[in-house]
């Protein structure tokens, strides 16, 4: 049954994709990525990559979408017919696709356990993990502690491309007389909003710190929670959210959480460990994995808010001049 | 038949990624390129995704009655990748509203004359 949801689901990512090739309205190209992602999604439910998925709705259906219609708000909606020769783009494509299909032959088959990718370090991680860190999420384990030093450079870029979409657009600024903007004028939504605002960034803080248990951890918690106050912008307008979250606030937690996670690494260099060796942050090491993994999880979390919540700010203030103009 | 079960995974990830290659290199529209990249990011998760599968096997949750898990290491790797990949999106996003604000467009075509404006 599970091979034919997959089946099924892959065909249809695969004729969501065609739509985005050949459609020239590019709202509908974005409204169809956002459907290209949730199908995703539920492929990596049905992979078993739970917390992947958990990522990509949120991240690939929640904020790239709300970014792109941003963006588009900007550049125009419609795609010009070019002058471009479609053939040889094509040539290309089919000659690599064909190279391609015919290295798959070599591949290890789907789903077989004798695979090589199983054989390595995966099974330790499965084995001794559940003991040696004491957290039943694997996923969690081996993204905060056994590849904490990556995690922490994938935090890194994350802050490094906030800063850089500010440096490209800046932030909005606070002192700017309030403007009638967003959606207050759909009753409905007002209503809806205001009820499911509070329960998003509850979830939010649940998917946080029950990370370490089930699916979910820092990288998700920040972008639920970043889409609760972008629901917010939406609705009752940038200005009303930037007093919310004030965009200066962003920028100091930005750093925050980066700082929160290497100073945590800092920590255990000074109690006698390796770099982010959480083992020494407690007297018991499970207990010190534990705490370690709490701390840089909350420090990915913070990191991933403020940088997604200001890089939407960037995005929307641009849009709002130019609607105002 | 155990051919197309073996493989179907990868030929659809094949598929999406020369979707995107396509969109890369053909669209004339700077915006449609950059969901071009995205198609193609998604189809290298799939295809990790894909190759931590076993089957059978289930997510990997330690839980009580299971003993084989899909392997949680392309899960680390795919998890951060989806995050990072939406901050430079954002990046490459953030470029292209200011390409249009010094250029005025955001085609390809009707970028030749217009490199010596700034």
């Amino acid at each position: 049954m599970a091979e034919l949801i997959n089946l099924l689901l892959l065909g249809m990512l695969a004729v969501t994709a065609l739509g985005v090739v050949f459609l020239k309205d590019l709202f509908a190209v974005v409204m169809l990525f956002g459907i290209y992602s949730f199908l995703s999604a539920l492929i990596f439910v049905n992979l078993d990559a739970v917390d992947v998925a958990f990522t990509e709705a949120a991240v690939g259906a929640g904020i790239s979408t709300v970014l792109m219609l941003g963006t588009l708000s900007l550049t125009g909606r419609q795609e010009k017919m070019s002058g471009h020769k479609t053939l040889l783009p094509l040539l290309v494509v089919v000659t690599t696709g064909a190279a391609l299909i015919y290295g798959t032959l070599d591949m290890p088959p789907f789903g077989n356990p004798e695979n090589p990718v199983h054989q390595h370090v995966a099974l330790r991680y499965i084995q001794d993990s559940p003991q040696e860190i004491g957290l039943p999420n694997m996923v969690t384990s081996v993204l905060a502690s056994y590849r904490g030093f990556d995690t922490l450079g994938e935090t890194a870029v994350v802050f490094a491309a906030a800063i850089g979409v500010l440096s490209l657009l800046g932030l909005p600024k606070q002192d700017r007389a309030a403007i009638e903007s967003g959606l207050e004028s759909h009753l409905v939504l007002k209503v809806v909003a205001k009820i499911i605002i509070p329960l998003i960034i509850l979830f939010a803080l649940y998917v946080q710190f029950h990370g370490d248990y089930g699916p979910g951890g820092g990288f998700q918690a920040g972008v639920i929670a970043a889409a609760a106050i972008i629901l917010y912008a939406l609705v009752f307008g940038l200005p009303l959210a930037t007093q919310v979250v004030q965009p200066g606030l962003l920028k100091a937690l930005a750093a925050l959480g980066v700082l929160l996670y290497a100073g945590t690494g800092v920590a255990s260099f000074f109690l006698g460990g390796n770099f982010l060796d959480y083992n020494v942050l407690a007297a018991d090491p499970v207990a010190g994995q534990h705490l370690g993994i709490i701390l840089i999880e909350l420090g990915v979390g913070i990191t991933v808010f403020a940088a997604m919540l200001s890089i939407f700010y960037a995005f929307a203030s641009k849009a709002e001049r130019k609607n105002i103009q | 038949m155990s051919v197309i079960v073996d493989y179907y995974n990868y030929w659809v990830v094949v598929f999406l990624m020369m979707a995107g290659f396509y969109t890369v290199i053909a669209a004339n529209n700077l915006v449609k390129k950059i969901v071009g990249l995205n198609i193609f990011q998604t189809s290298v998760f799939i295809l990790y995704i894909s190759m931590g599968k076993v089957s059978g096997g289930s997510a990997p949750i330690v839980a009580e009655g299971i003993t084989t898990y899909s392997n949680p290491l392309p899960h680390v790797l795919i998890l951060t990748a989806i995050v990072v990949g939406v901050a430079t999106t954002a990046v490459g996003l953030a470029l292209v509203v200011r390409i249009k604000r010094a250029y005025g467009t955001v085609e390809e075509n009707e970028f030749k004359d217009k490199d010596d404006l700034i």
